[in-house]
């Protein structure tokens, strides 16, 4: 196969492009630069972003021996993710950034512009598995692919994934989702002679400099005060902009009278139309149900077909990158969203996150919260 | 590189001795400085004393631009202003544009037209207005990216009404057009070893005698104390064989390249009918030869990215550049393309195509078997772009 192999300059994605060298691909290496105006140098745990990690990929291409090329995804990226990122926070919502790269960027412009140049793949660092399934049920005849947890747990980004589809998994590859750890990769760079074996993991968002997202945010939404209110309505302090308010956040409230009953206060609620972030004690934000839109199934022989409202199905639902699955039932809705009931402990879902439901490791697929019922 | 420029490198890397030490030995090398000094200024119309030896072009261009600007202001402090034309290499735009930062300078970008070429009724505007307070004027000899001669006499004569000193990067050009420093008329002249089949990392400023220029680096006080460091000895003279040899084809090989690169647009534009020439036209009827550098083609492709296109001739074995290089990395839209009204999607979809003295017929065959199936396919690749964009906009 002819494989794109995105080199964002870390660890992963070069012993990934590795993987796919040895496993007999004609591998071709693609940094994606997403900023026009790059730092020279890392700074703290933002990854990819930097000429130095451009720098890094081009010779991590030389040691793996396959051409190397940057293609600039700036704009798109500005465009999509950027934008995305301050509209929700905008409208009160909590976005995913890495979400929508993946959905927008990795495996859409990347993958379409890759495909459109005579590419079969995009093969990337993440870690996940895609599983064959030759003896499902398949009317066509065809492979099944599932989305599965990656082997290491602790690793595992199938959250961040479950969004591209199963036409996108199709032309994708992770040759890291087997990997037992973090360390097997590392040890294998450096065997490898990858002079990024010991590069430090990224984890911030890429395109907020110092990793102040409220900063980041206030330059570029611009300050709007307004009101911190309880759930009896009484206004307990101010704030400078709600869109800085996360639902189930606990600090930096900046509230000068204490609550009544002494306990501590977390974020309920943000109100962008009047501005107002309400705030309350933590048994209220316990989740019982929630409405999600913009559903991508992965699972069709469990989430069914058509236009309708789908059946019921038992699954375990995940609602952050490293959060904890809770046990849940879910349906696809005719709407195009689903609906999560939860049966587990859950807390603290803000509009805008991702929700994936999971049977086991295996992706069902994933929706974008818009309301919960609390409870 | 040149074999006889390789072969005057390799004999001279044996050697021992500083061009700068009074022994027997350094008296050599001094002696093997001096003798390519004399066969550069002999190649170039200039005289030895004039060629002041640098470690690349980049390092000549900063020290005509600092050199001049800083020379200029103490002189006259009210001298700030530095002309450039706004399609200037970055060696010149970059070490003008630092100085106003830091330094209090003024930088004027001369506009172009269509093709490239400098705006000489602006110069001429910019001198009458404000002639003292410009303290140097610089444009090139020939545009690195769109081959675009640069009316040189025009600007010096235009300065030289001032008493402004001219300087202009010439890297592209020796070799490749006519370069005889004494009738330019320039005070300056920027030219590097290997543009001309020489080896990397040497270069030279000529310098009107009697120029006064401020140096860069200090140190030893070698090459009339305004370039300090020990002078490359092997790379001097290996520079100096590698320009007098190209001087002395450049009347058979300069119009047998032209030729190459003439049934190559020629065939290009039969191929895609779209694509668009940018720079002079050689095929239009009354162009002359030394419109443009008789290598360079250089043409957008509608719809298409560079880069996509880049890839694309890059598996099938041609080489070619997305225009200008990359800064840090990145593509960026061309300035030059920009300058020239060129729109930021259009320059986009830019290439350029090289030909030099080992170009052959062969090799425009071998590009025009895989262009056509490569620009389908990149267009392909922008559209699929394009739908992306749209799709997001819509959200």
């Amino acid at each position: 196969m002819r494989v794109l192999a995105a080199l964002s300059g870390g660890v992963d994605s070069a012993v990934a492009a590795a993987r796919a060298v040895d496993a007999g691909h004609d591998v071709v290496g693609v940094h994606m630069a997403l900023s026009r105006n790059r730092d020279q140098f890392r700074t703290g745990s933002r990854g990819c972003c930097s000429i130095e990690d451009a720098g890094d990929a081009r010779r991590a291409a030389d040691v793996l021996g396959i051409p190397y090329y940057v293609w600039d995804l700036s704009e798109r990226f500005e465009d999509t993710v950027v934008a995305d990122f301050l509209a929700e926070y905008a409208a009160g919502r909590t976005p995913n950034p890495c979400v929508r790269c993946n959905e927008h960027i990795k495996f859409e412009a990347l993958l379409d512009k890759a495909v459109a140049l005579g590419f079969d793949a995009v093969c990337t660092g993440h870690y996940a598995r895609i599983v064959l399934r030759p003896e499902a049920a398949d009317p066509a005849g065809g492979v099944v692919r599932e989305l599965h947890r990656a082997a290491d747990l602790a690793k595992d980004q199938s959250y961040v994934l479950a969004v591209m589809g199963a036409d996108r998994l199709a032309r994708s590859m992770f040759p890291l989702g087997d990997a037992r750890s973090k360390d097997e990769v590392r040890a294998e760079a450096a065997a490898r002679g990858l002079g990024v074996s010991a590069k430090p993991d990224s984890y911030d968002i890429c395109f907020v400099a110092d990793g102040d997202t409220r900063g980041f945010l206030r330059t570029r939404l611009g300050a709007r005060p307004g009101d911190v209110v309880d759930t009896d309505g009484r206004v307990v302090g101010a704030h400078d902009g709600a869109y800085a308010y996360t639902v189930g956040q606990r600090k930096g409230l900046s509230i000068g009278r204490p609550a009544a009953d002494g306990r501590p206060r977390y974020v309920l609620e943000v109100q962008p139309v009047t501005n107002t972030v309400v705030v309350g004690p933590a048994d209220a934000l316990a989740v019982r149900a929630i409405t999600a839109g913009g559903a991508v199934w992965l699972a069709d022989d469990v989430a069914g077909t058509g236009t309708g409202d789908g059946p019921w199905f038992v699954c375990t639902a995940q609602v952050r990158a490293h959060g904890e699955p809770v046990p849940a039932r879910a349906r696809r809705t005719a709407d195009g969203g689903a609906r999560v009931e939860v049966d587990g402990e859950l807390r603290g879902v803000a509009p805008g996150q991702s929700v994936v439901m999971y049977d086991g490791t295996r992706v069902l697929g994933q929706a974008t919260v818009d309301g919960t019922e609390r409870g | 590189m040149l074999p006889a420029a390789i072969d005057a490198l390799t004999a001279e890397l044996g050697r021992t001795g500083n061009a700068s030490s009074l022994h027997a030995a350094g008296r050599a090398a001094r002696r093997t400085v001096e003798e390519s000094r004399e066969r550069l200024a002999a190649a170039l119309g200039a005289h030895p004393s004039e060629v002041v030896l640098t470690a690349g072009g980049t390092e000549a261009d900063n020290l005509a631009v600092k050199g001049l600007f800083w020379a200029r202001a103490a002189a006259d402090p009210a001298r700030r202003r530095i002309l450039v034309s706004a399609v200037e290499h970055h060696a010149v735009l970059d070490p003008a544009h630092w100085l106003a930062a830091s330094q209090g300078a003024e930088v004027v970008h001369l506009p172009v037209d269509r093709e490239g070429r400098v705006d000489l009724a602006s110069l001429a505007t910019e001198l009458r207005s404000s002639h003292e307070r410009v303290a140097l004027v610089s444009v090139m000899w020939a545009n690195n990216e769109v081959g675009t001669v640069q009316p040189i006499a025009e600007v010096v004569a235009l300065a030289g009404r001032y008493g402004i000193p001219v300087h202009a990067d010439a890297v592209q050009a020796v070799g490749a057009v006519p370069v005889d420093f004494a009738a330019s008329g320039l005070d300056a002249l920027t030219l590097s070893g290997h543009k001309v089949g020489g080896p990397l990392g040497v270069a030279a400023l000529l310098a009107r005698r009697g120029l006064d220029l401020t140096p860069v680096l200090h140190g030893g006080g070698q090459e009339r104390g305004v370039r300090s460091g020990t002078v490359d000895t092997p790379a001097a003279r290996s520079f100096a064989v590698a320009v007098e040899t190209a001087a002395r084809a450049r009347p058979d090989v300069a119009p047998r390249i032209a030729a190459l690169r003439d049934d190559l647009v020629r065939r290009v534009r039969a191929a895609v009918p779209d694509a668009v020439l940018r720079g002079p036209d050689p095929l239009r009827p009354g162009a002359a030869p030394t419109d443009r550098l008789p290598g360079n083609a250089h043409l957008t492709f509608p719809g298409c990215e560079g880069d996509s296109l880049l890839f694309l001739l890059d598996s099938a074995g041609v080489q070619c550049s997305t225009g200008s290089a990359c800064r840090a990395g990145v593509p960026q839209p061309s300035h030059v393309l920009l300058a020239m009204g060129v729109d930021e999607r259009e320059a986009r979809g830019a290439l350029r195509f090289s030909l030099g003295h080992t170009s052959t017929a062969a090799d425009v065959d071998a590009l025009l078997d895989v262009l056509p199936e490569a620009v389908t396919r990149a267009r392909a690749a922008g559209l699929a772009s394009a739908a992306v964009a749209g799709r997001a906009a819509r959200r």
